[in-house]
């Protein structure tokens, strides 16, 4: 369990992590969503002590970390792939974090192997791949057999098969019992891997909840119907006091997309005034609207609007 | 009783049940096996220690041709009429300066690439989250540094000098490695090395940045020295005295020759020495400073 309290952080005059409260729960893989430069980074540094926080106070598993002599057996972290020495092999890494800890040197072994490094732990890592750099990391994480594991964006540089293992082993780890926490700022990846959502933006909490929940804060459910006589069935819908869009990206015409009525009150409206449905379909509002919608004023670098 | 428990309690750190008490060891070699593996190190370390050998013996060598002459003809009178007695100096070769200079660069170097290496490249993150206790990774750091150039300084400073030694031994004007004099110009060119591999290290820890923790290093060991040149005043001379060069300088000098000098306000043996400590002490304690007080 990780626990932040009021955990702030400041840089100069900018405000990194914003009076953050939040508790990471055991036994679950938790997602920590939010834009680029958002603050995720500097809050699970600020969990590992490796920055000091201006105000607040984290604790894992109820002690702050850095009161940790060793702390391989407690969290294992996987912060930044390339926060790693180019100049030697995945092997001499891998060792030497495991002596300081008083970690078997099997274990070294035995993760590479888990990771799928076997072959190439004794090259150079200067020489690996993203994808490689982060099993690297993986393995490092994996190395003490910690109750906590945090994990920075560790999908990135990964091919769909590594993508496909990694979220099956961070649901593997959390069925053990274990604290998962893995950054994103991508919904998609988090949809198939998190149950809790942890979101933020300019260093402010926006969500703390279940993906389900999370869903359900996004934009309502827009209806896309398509009849012949579009504009006399835009006109009743609207009378409804529905929104009615031409539906976009629409070769045939005809195409509306509905906000502020069901499926079926549309079918019902239609059938009493005689006019005749093409198709009438429910779309679900995705989560990655969800998550554009809620960080939509929370994003520090935008880029500007394509016309 | 009581207090036991309260003890227990407020101990911040709650191993795991099958968590083994840390030892300094651990870190020591956690350490070792960080500049065993970069080859980077070994390279300077080996470049540095062969060179400075050459370096010494080829300045005997190149001692012998005149050598001979000078010991056929002792006493010359010269030109002013001064008589001059030839005294051979063995340590101004075989323990000579540039090459001393040579070590202490390797030194520094090696100093500021256990530090840069961390931080430019961010493993530092990655060593940190494994041992939160940052002030034992330093220790273990200063640990693994200090022995390493000094044992490596130390088998060259013995090779140089018995080498050296041996190379004028059929002419009788070597000096015996019971020689006190001896044994201190083999100490004082020893122990600069690690001396200024702390140096390296403490511009590492500030500065972060590999190229730029060379050069300020650089620029501190040799060029700053060179700024506080000349016998004019006093005060230059004893900024002078602060540098590990100078302090080395004083060590190595040979007493024994009457035309050499040391120049005006000469420094003592026991000033070399505490410059030496001086700055150990204080690369070791800022490091430790700003590496436990800075973000990571």
């Amino acid at each position: 369990m990780i626990e932040l309290t009021d955990l702030t952080k400041r840089y100069g005059d900018k405000t990194a992590v914003d009076h953050l409260t939040v508790t990471v729960r055991s036994g679950t893989v938790t997602g920590f969503l939010g834009p680029n430069g958002s603050g995720k980074s500097t809050t699970l540094r600020l969990i590992l002590g490796l920055n000091a926080p201006s105000s607040g106070a984290v604790t894992v598993d109820g002690h702050p970390f850095t009161d940790r002599p060793r702390g391989l057996r407690h969290v294992g972290a996987l912060l930044d792939a390339q926060d790693i020495h180019g100049g030697r092999s995945a092997v001499a890494h891998l060792k030497s974090l495991a002596v300081s800890n008083r970690i078997p040197l099997r274990r070294v072994g035995e993760v590479l192997e888990e990771v799928g490094l076997a072959e190439a732990g004794r090259k150079r890592i200067g020489g690996y791949s993203l994808g490689m750099k982060q099993r690297l990391g993986i393995a490092g994480a994996l190395l003490g057999d910690p109750p906590v594991l945090l994990f920075d964006e560790p999908l990135n540089g990964l091919d769909p098969e590594g993508v496909r293992w990694v979220r099956e082993m961070f649901q593997r780890l959390a069925k053990e019992g274990r604290t998962v926490f893995v950054s994103s700022h991508l919904m998609s990846e988090m949809e198939h891997t998190a149950e809790r959502l942890v979101v933020i933006g300019r260093g402010h909490l926006i969500a703390d909840e279940t993906l389900a929940e999370f869903s359900r804060r996004g934009s309502q459910a827009t209806v896309l119907v398509r009849a012949p006589e579009a504009a006399a069935l835009a006109a009743i819908l609207t009378a409804e006091g529905a929104d009615v869009q031409p539906a976009d990206s629409d070769g045939d015409a005809g195409g509306l997309t509905v906000v502020g009525l069901t499926a079926p009150k549309i079918g019902e409206l239609a059938w009493r005034n005689n006019i005749m449905l093409a198709e009438l379909a429910t779309q679900n509002a995705s989560l990655e609207k969800a998550f554009m919608e809620l960080t939509a004023d929370a994003v520090e670098y935008a880029a500007g609007e394509a016309r | 009783m009581s207090t036991m428990t309260t003890t227990a309690a407020s101990k911040t750190s709650v191993p795991l049940p099958n968590e083994p008490k840390p030892r300094f060891r651990d870190l020591c070699r956690m350490e070792w096996i960080k500049v065993a593996s970069l080859r980077s190190t070994w390279l300077v370390l080996l470049v540095a220690a062969a060179a400075t050998v050459f370096i010494n013996l080829n300045g005997v060598r190149s001692d012998l041709q005149y050598l001979d002459n000078d010991l056929a003809h002792p006493t010359q009178v010269l030109p002013n009429g001064t008589v001059w007695h030839f005294v051979y100096n063995p340590l101004f070769r075989s323990l000579s300066r540039i090459a001393v200079q040579l070590m202490m660069l390797g030194g520094a170097a090696i100093g500021a690439l256990t530090m840069f290496g961390e931080f430019s490249t961010g493993q530092v993150r990655t060593t940190f989250a494994a041992v939160p206790k940052r002030g034992g990774v330093v220790a273990a750091k200063i640990t693994v540094l200090c022995t390493i150039t000094t044992v490596l300084a130390f088998v060259v400073a013995l090779v140089s000098f018995l080498g050296g030694q041996a190379m004028v031994a059929g002419r009788h004007v070597g000096l015996s490695i019971t020689d006190p004099d001896a044994q201190i110009a083999i100490a004082a060119y020893t122990l600069v090395v690690p001396v200024c591999a702390l140096i390296g290290m403490l511009f590492g820890a500030l500065i972060r940045n590999a190229t730029a923790s060379i050069v300020a290093v650089v620029a501190f060991l040799f060029l700053l020295p060179a700024f506080f040149g000349g016998d004019k005043y006093r005060w230059v001379v004893e900024v002078r005295h602060l540098f590990p060069d100078d302090a080395e300088q004083t060590l190595a000098f040979w007493h024994k020759d009457p035309y050499q000098t040391m120049g005006r306000w000469p420094a003592g043996h026991t000033h070399a020495w505490l410059v030496y400590a001086g700055w150990a002490v204080i690369s070791i304690v800022v490091a430790m400073v700003v590496v436990k007080k800075r973000d990571a």
